[in-house]
This record gives C-alpha cells, sequence and structure tokens, in this order.
C-alpha cells in the first residue's frame, strides 16, 4: 500500500432522492471526502448488482449504493425491489468471495443532505482502514 | 465518429473558487471523442448558452457535456439550448462539478481531478447516448366516475364544469351513497339530505354528466387516455325511458322485504326505489324477492304501469364507454352488529349500529323520526354509546382508527339529547379524536352543554336483564368497573372497504392495502391518484373520512382529471423502457417486476398470422422509465432509454482510467 493511496469508491444513487441529497449537502456546503464518483440512475431498481462487479474490475475499492428510504420511492415499489435484490445479491457476492465488508447500502433521502456527507465521510473512512481491493482488480487484468 | 463538447462553467467563483476550471477544459481534450472544450464564467447566462449552441453548429458536435451545477438545476435549459442549435436534447449531459465538487471539497486539487473525473465519465456516457425523441399519445377527452356517493358526485360535477363529459357509474339503484342515509351532520348540524338532494339534482342535470345506475365495471382496458370500459348495466327489469317514476307500481306491489336503505329497520317493496329523493327516480324489481321471476306469479307491476315499462325479461347489457382518465369514489361500508356477538349484535335487536341510528333518528327514517327501539317501540330514556367497535383492536378486528367516530357520535349524543331532553346518554370510549375545524367545540358542547356523560374505558359485554339493556366495562380514569342499565346501545362499528373492491380494484389494475382500502401513489404528495397513471381516488374509498375530507378528495382528483384532459396529447420524456423483440424470451420477469404495470405480453406471428412466440412489450404511456425491468432481464433484452447498460457501463469503465 502506497504512503498516499487514496480509496475508489463508486457511489450508485437513485435520481429523486440521494442524488437530491447529495445536491443538498453540496448547497448547504458540508464538506466531506473526495473519494466518491456518483453514477446517477433513475431508481435504485435500475441498479444492476453487475455493477458492482463490475466496479471492483474497474478498480474500486468499495461501492456505495443509496436510494430513498424503502416506501418513499418516487416510483413507489421500485427501491423495496431494490432492497430485496440487494439483500440477495449481497448473499451471491459473499458466496463469490467478496469481501462484503466493502458494499454498502444505505437508504438517504432528499432532504438528508447531512446524512450523505456523514456517510461518504464513514464509508472512506472504514474503507481506508481495510486497505486497497486488488482481487478483482486482478482478475480484469488478467481477462485483459 | 463522436465529436464531443465539453463545457466548463466557473458559477462565478462558485466553482472556480475550488476547482481549476481551465485545467478541466484543457485535460478534457485529450479524453477520446472530445473535438472541443471552453471554459466560461456563466455557462448557463444568455452569452453562455450561445458559445454551446454556436459550438455544436462550427464543430458539427454530436454529443455536449456542460460540467457545471446539478442537472436538477439546469439540465432542461441545457437541453433546450441543444435542441435549438439542432443536437437531439438527449445527446447532452451535464456532470455536477458544483454541487458535488467545488462546494464539498475544499483543496484545489481534490476538486479538479474530481471534476476532470466527472467530466469524462460523461464524456464515455454522452458517446453511447442515442438521440430519443419525445413521446405523445393522443387523449379521449372524457372522463369516468365510479361510485355515486358525495365524493363522486363532487368530482363528478368539477369534472364537467371545466367542459370534460362524464360518465358516473353507480353499483346501487340510485346515487347518494351514505349520506342519503344520515340524518344531521356533524360539525354544523345540518340535514344531510338538504344538503345533499341539491347536489345530486345538479349532477343528474348536468349536460355534460351521464349516470349510469345500478351498474358496475366489467372490464377495463387500454391506459392513460386512453381507456376502454366495459360496463355491465344489471337487469333492472324496468324501462328507465319509459317510466316516469309515478310509483304506482311501488304502491301496489305486495311484497314486503327488509329495506337496506332503512338498514333493515323498515320495509320497502319487491320493486322499489331506496329512498323517496332517489336519482334516478326509477325502480328496479329485486329479483330474488319478486314473485313473477321467482315464481311466475303475481305480474301487478306490469299490469298497472301506466307507461308499459315492465320487462319480466330484462337481462344485463354490457355497454362500452372510452375515457381518458378515471375517478374511483366506491366509499365505504360500515360492519354489521352481527359481527359482534360479545356485545349481543344480532342477539338484541335494541343492539343497533351508528347506521342504524341514523334512521331511527331521521325525520324521513322508518318512524318519520319517532325515537323508538326496535325491540318494543319504547322511548329509550337511557341510551349508550360504545365507540371503537371494531376499530384501533388489531387482535380481534381493525388496526385502524374509523377516524369519524368520535365525531359522529358526539352528533348522535345531541340529536338524541334534542329527542329526549330528558334522557341519559352515556358513551364509552378510547380517546376523543376530534381534530377539524370546529370540531373539538362541537364535541365540547355534547359533553358540556348536552349533557353526554364520557366514559373511558372498553366495555367488556353487553347483556340483557328483563327489559334492560346492561353494558359493562370498565371506567379507566376512576379504575373501577362499571355497569351502565339502558334501552338501547348504539355500537360505533368500523368504517370497512364496501363488497367487492379487491375484484373491480383487480380489474383497474390499481392497489388495495390488507384492509381493502385503495392505495394511493404516495401518501403525502399524490394522495389523490394511483400508481396507474389516469387513475384517481377520492373519499372513503381510501380508509375512513368524513364528508368534507371526502368532498375535497372529490375536487381534488377532478382537478387532475381536467390537467390531464386538459390537453390533446399527453407529452412525456423519451425516457421508457424499449424491448429488442429478437433475443426476448418471454419469461415475463421485467413483467413481475415493473411497479406501473407497464409491461405486457405481445404475440409474434409468422406471415400466416401463426403464433411463433411471445415477447414482453411496454406501453410507453404507462412506462415511468424507473429502470426496475432492466437489470430483471436474463436475456438483456428490455432497456430503459438514456439509462441503457452500455450506458452506465461506459461510465463505471471511464473510471478504470482514473
Ligand atoms: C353513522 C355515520 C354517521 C356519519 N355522520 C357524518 C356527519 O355527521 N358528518 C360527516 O361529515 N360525515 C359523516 N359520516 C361519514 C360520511 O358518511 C362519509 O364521509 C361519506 O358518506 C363518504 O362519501 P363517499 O362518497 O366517499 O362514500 P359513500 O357514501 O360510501 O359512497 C360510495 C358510493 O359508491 C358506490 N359503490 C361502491 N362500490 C361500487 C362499485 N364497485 N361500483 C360502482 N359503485 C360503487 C356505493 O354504492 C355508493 O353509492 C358518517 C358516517 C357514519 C357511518
Ligand atoms: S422502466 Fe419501470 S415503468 Fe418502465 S417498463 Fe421498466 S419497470 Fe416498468
Ligand atoms: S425479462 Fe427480458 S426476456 Fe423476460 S420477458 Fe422481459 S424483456 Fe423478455
Amino acid at each position: 500500500m502506497s504512503e498516499n493511496w487514496e480509496p475508489k469508491i463508486i457511489t450508485f444513487v437513485c435520481n429523486w432522492c440521494t442524488y437530491a441529497g447529495a445536491d443538498l449537502a453540496g448547497t448547504s456546503r458540508f464538506k466531506y471526502a473526495s473519494n466518491i464518483r456518483i453514477i446517477k440512475t433513475p431508481c435504485s431498481g435500475r441498479i444492476d448488482p453487475m455493477f458492482i462487479v463490475s466496479a471492483f474490475e474497474k478498480g474500486a475499492d468499495a461501492v456505495l449504493i443509496s436510494g430513498c428510504h424503502p416506501g418513499d420511492c418516487h416510483y413507489n415499489e421500485g427501491n423495496y425491489n431494490a432492497r430485496r435484490k440487494f439483500t440477495m445479491m449481497k448473499r451471491l457476492l459473499d458466496t463469490l468471495g467478496v469481501d462484503t465488508r466493502r458494499v454498502v447500502f444505505a437508504w438517504c433521502s432528499a432532504s438528508e443532505g447531512i446524512k450523505f456527507s456523514r456517510l461518504v465521510n464513514e464509508v472512506t473512512e472504514s474503507i481506508k482502514k481495510l486497505g486497497p481491493y486488488t482481487d478483482y482488480h486482478s482478475l480484469n487484468q488478467e481477462e485483459r | 465518429m463522436a465529436r464531443i463538447g465539453v463545457f466548463v462553467c466557473w458559477c462565478g467563483s462558485n466553482i472556480a473558487e475550488t476547482v481549476e476550471v481551465s485545467k478541466v477544459a484543457e485535460v478534457s481534450k485529450s479524453i477520446p471523442g472530445v473535438v472541443y472544450s471552453v471554459d466560461y464564467k456563466y455557462m448557463c447566462s444568455d452569452p453562455g448558452q450561445e458559445l454551446v449552441k454556436n459550438a455544436i453548429k462550427e464543430y458539427k458536435l454530436t454529443g455536449v457535456v456542460v460540467a457545471s451545477c446539478s442537472p436538477r438545476m439546469h439540465e432542461k435549459t441545457f437541453r433546450k439550448a441543444a435542441l435549438e442549435a439542432g443536437l437531439n436534447p438527449y445527446m447532452l449531459e451535464m456532470a455536477n462539478i458544483r454541487e458535488q465538487c467545488s462546494w464539498v471539497h475544499n483543496n484545489m486539487d481534490e476538486g479538479t481531478q474530481k471534476s476532470i473525473d466527472l467530466v469524462r465519465m460523461m464524456v464515455e456516457k454522452v458517446k453511447r447516448n442515442k438521440p430519443l425523441d419525445d413521446i405523445s399519445i393522443p387523449v379521449t377527452k372524457k372522463a369516468m366516475v365510479i361510485g355515486g356517493g358525495v365524493t363522486g358526485i363532487q368530482a363528478a360535477l368539477d369534472i364537467a364544469s371545466g367542459g370534460i363529459p362524464v360518465v358516473l357509474v353507480e353499483k346501487e339503484s340510485s346515487i347518494g351513497g351514505k349520506m342519503s342515509a344520515l340524518d344531521e351532520t356533524f360539525p354544523t348540524l345540518d340535514c344531510s339530505q338538504c344538503i345533499l338532494t341539491p347536489k345530486m339534482v345538479e349532477v343528474a342535470q348536468h349536460p355534460l354528466v351521464q349516470i349510469i345506475s345500478y351498474a358496475e365495471i366489467e372490464k377495463l382496458e387500454g391506459f392513460v387516455g386512453n381507456f376502454k370500459a366495459t360496463i355491465r348495466k344489471k337487469a333492472r327489469y324496468v324501462d328507465v325511458d319509459a317510466c316516469t317514476g309515478c310509483g304506482t307500481c311501488w304502491q301496489k306491489c305486495p311484497v314486503k322485504v327488509d329495506s337496506e336503505f332503512e338498514q333493515g329497520l323498515g320495509k320497502r317493496k319487491a320493486i322499489f326505489i331506496p329512498f323517496p329523493q332517489a336519482i334516478p327516480s326509477r325502480p328496479r324489481i329485486d329479483a330474488e324477492n319478486c314473485l313473477k321471476l321467482t315464481k311466475d306469479r303475481c305480474g301487478i307491476c306490469e299490469k298497472v304501469c301506466p307507461t308499459k315499462a315492465i320487462h319480466y325479461d330484462d337481462k344485463d347489457e354490457f355497454m362500452e364507454v372510452e375515457v381518458g382518465a378515471i375517478v374511483v369514489a366506491t366509499g365505504y361500508k360500515i360492519m354489521p352488529v352481527s359481527a359482534f356477538p360479545e356485545y349481543g349484535g344480532g342477539q338484541y335487536p335494541d343492539v343497533v349500529t351508528s347506521l342504524q341510528f341514523e334512521r331511527m333518528v331521521c325525520a324521513s327514517g322508518p318512524t318519520l323520526g319517532d325515537l323508538k327501539r326496535p325491540s318494543d317501540g319504547k322511548l329509550p330514556e337511557t341510551v349508550v354509546f360504545v365507540k371503537c367497535v371494531g376499530s384501533r383492536d388489531p387482535e380481534h378486528y381493525h388496526s385502524y382508527c374509523s377516524k369519524i367516530c368520535c365525531m359522529y357520535v358526539a352528533k348522535q349524543t345531541m340529536l338524541y339529547r334534542h329527542k329526549v331532553h330528558h334522557g341519559n346518554c352515556y358513551v364509552f370510549y378510547i380517546d376523543v379524536r376530534s381534530n377539524g375545524k370546529n370540531y373539538e367545540e362541537f364535541v365540547r358542547r355534547a359533553q358540556e352543554q348536552e349533557g353526554a356523560q364520557y366514559i373511558r374505558g372498553r366495555v367488556s359485554s353487553i347483556y340483557k336483564d328483563g327489559d334492560d339493556m346492561v353494558v359493562e366495562g370498565a371506567d379507566t380514569l376512576t379504575n373501577s368497573q362499571i355497569k351502565v342499565k339502558c334501552d338501547l346501545v348504539v355500537l360505533a362499528t368500523a368504517m370497512e372497504a364496501p363488497d367487492g373492491i379487491k375484484q373491480l380494484a383487480q380489474k383497474l389494475g390499481i392497489g388495495y392495502d390488507q384492509h381493502g382500502f385503495l392505495t394511493e401513489a404516495h401518501p403525502k404528495l399524490r394522495p389523490v391518484e394511483t400508481a396507474t397513471a389516469g387513475i384517481f381516488l377520492a373519499g372513503c374509498a381510501l380508509s375512513p373520512r368524513d364528508i368534507p375530507d371526502s368532498v375535497s378528495e372529490g375536487s381534488a382528483a377532478a382537478a387532475k382529471v381536467l390537467g390531464l384532459l386538459s390537453k390533446d396529447t399527453l407529452d412525456k420524456e423519451g425516457v421508457v423502457a424499449i424491448v429488442n423483440e429478437l433475443t426476448c424470451v418471454g419469461c415475463q420477469n421485467c413483467i413481475r417486476v415493473c411497479p406501473y404495470n407497464a409491461i405486457e405480453l405481445k404475440d409474434i406471428c409468422n406471415r400466416q398470422g401463426e403464433l411463433q412466440r411471445q415477447v414482453a412489450h411496454v406501453n410507453p404511456g404507462l412506462c415511468t422509465g424507473c429502470g426496475t425491468c432492466t437489470p430483471s432481464c436474463p436475456s438483456r433484452s428490455i432497456e430503459l432509454q438514456g439509462f441503457r447498460d452500455t450506458e452506465l457501463y461506459a461510465e463505471i469503465n471511464a473510471l478504470a482510467e482514473l
């Protein structure tokens, strides 16, 4: 691990709640670690479990997934689906040997700017402790 | 080949302070596909937009990335500018370097590096974007209201006053709903019929309203703006056009049965109108009790009818209507006393429901307003009201609060005392919930000025002792057991979803909760919409509520309908799912997960018209673009436009180079 290594955290968020929550963190000038890169989807239902695997292949050290609180969904049921799906996904990743400490699911609403900034900081801190994640990264190299 | 332009905004100093904008623009040039990049002080200003437009034309850009504020702020602005310059608006994406960079990071290097990353991700995405067309769907400018209670009447009137024709479908032979059976109404004690009848007449006479009574929905096809409903007009055995409502038939009919409208306290004939103010004022024959229809005897009504309107061979008829929007206002029913044997319900005639009590005190009721108890006609000197019967009792009955019983019980104690000045009345209650305008004052008036005695506690049993009824319960305020002798017991039984509501909901494709009440799209922000576009809800169909709330919702639903049908077409963004019919295996996974029922199976036939296979098909009118279907597809055949796999993986892959 190099001295100034910084974790790469890929974040998938839904447009209506968490993306708006992140915007609110911005307008409120809540500072947070710059390690995350946000990818926007319309609803957490759109997030494909394979996105997570792919993110690890491309060198992510952690993946953060955040949508509306169950029941608050703009698309009413979409994130119930997501919740079920991700519970299963986490189990699957676990069996595959993925370090599931590096996959974080959180609900964050449009009004929770402060929660979003704290979330990012917490995840960044915990991944810093875990160190770089190369298992899947190297898989990707081999394929190439 | 992609030709992408990158436009980096300073947002004054908002971005420029923590992001080296010129560097972002400079580095962007090295991203494959980028042919032009520039930074500018205010990209959203007119000159900023001109810059974008001119570059699109000059450099023949195929895609644009604007790195500035959140797309929630200005995506529309820039997409409009792109369109004006001849570029499909969906070929423009935004990198959010203000809310996600400059405003949340202090360090210039970090902010700059992250901005470059975000630009790279969006460049990779926009390179793979496909131009999309907005969708425009024609609408039928006509509405249907299901349920002709006060809620449905209000909705129909408001829609019709907005110039949109309405079909009002009512299950019973008259409109009016429960309100037509009430005596006086809280919190003002105005007579229910006096305020409802004019509305019933108004809706019946409105040139744009067509009332179809004694009818139910058989089938619903189509989608928002384009529904086709099949209505079953149940056999009435009376030609409503020929009939003048003279009443000769029901005066002469020899059969007497319990009247549903009178809650079993009065009688009606086998040919009848439910109540004198019924609209339409045309009778129907009750086929189960008519002598002609059951035993081929009698036939008196046919003989006496001056207009030959009686037809014993009448059959159910079906009619189809095309409508653009639907309001469901099917109301409620109350639990019968027989559901409560522990309270002597069904066993003792002097244990009645609150709705029966309304009829017992109503001037148009079976006793013409003379309060008599059902068993022996005696004037009740003491009455006990029991609240929350079947409500707030998750172990035995319903977990929910029926919301309005607190109010109507207070009202009924007053109605009672206005009839029996020296009478005693007791109310067993758990809580008094009176949180409406002038409601608390109303309950206080019942307690403080009109002599109602409130006892806090649950009733344990109700039984008969000689001529008297005895109510036993606990007074939880004094912590004592209490026994009240009385002449009449009124149970404020729970309001429930009406019969047949689940079947109706399934036909309409709308949701209902575990109690059978219909579900709104969002409990706070979309309280009168369903998850199915174009179908709205109002009144007690959603859950128990009083007349003011019901009427407000009737109007709210009408406003939604008018908004929807005010345009000739329904326009929406092109962000909808599309199925690749060549690779779809018809597994129906997507159909199961779509929260909007927007996907159905479609037949694929060969040239001879023989069915080859079935594939999924998305109705763009119903699809909301949530994308839940896309990850569910095992053959990767259903893709949400604007968020296709290739587009999102491009964003992920862009990170490999970071
Ligand atoms: C004892 C009692 C006293 C009350 N007193 C008051 C009071 O003083 N003040 C007050 O504000 N509120 C009072 N209420 C509440 C009031 O009755 C309701 O708020 C009001 O009637 C709700 O109107 P609605 O149109 O939503 O439902 P409803 O009146 O139930 O009307 C629904 C209509 O839809 C029809 N329908 C049902 N299913 C179908 C179907 N499948 N197809 C077609 N049509 C269908 C029904 O036949 C009915 O005509 C009282 C209620 C009770 C029980
Ligand atoms: S995008 Fe959402 S609404 Fe549209 S078809 Fe797919 S699951 Fe249904
Ligand atoms: S999930 Fe995919 S394969 Fe299955 S029906 Fe839907 S589009 Fe076709």
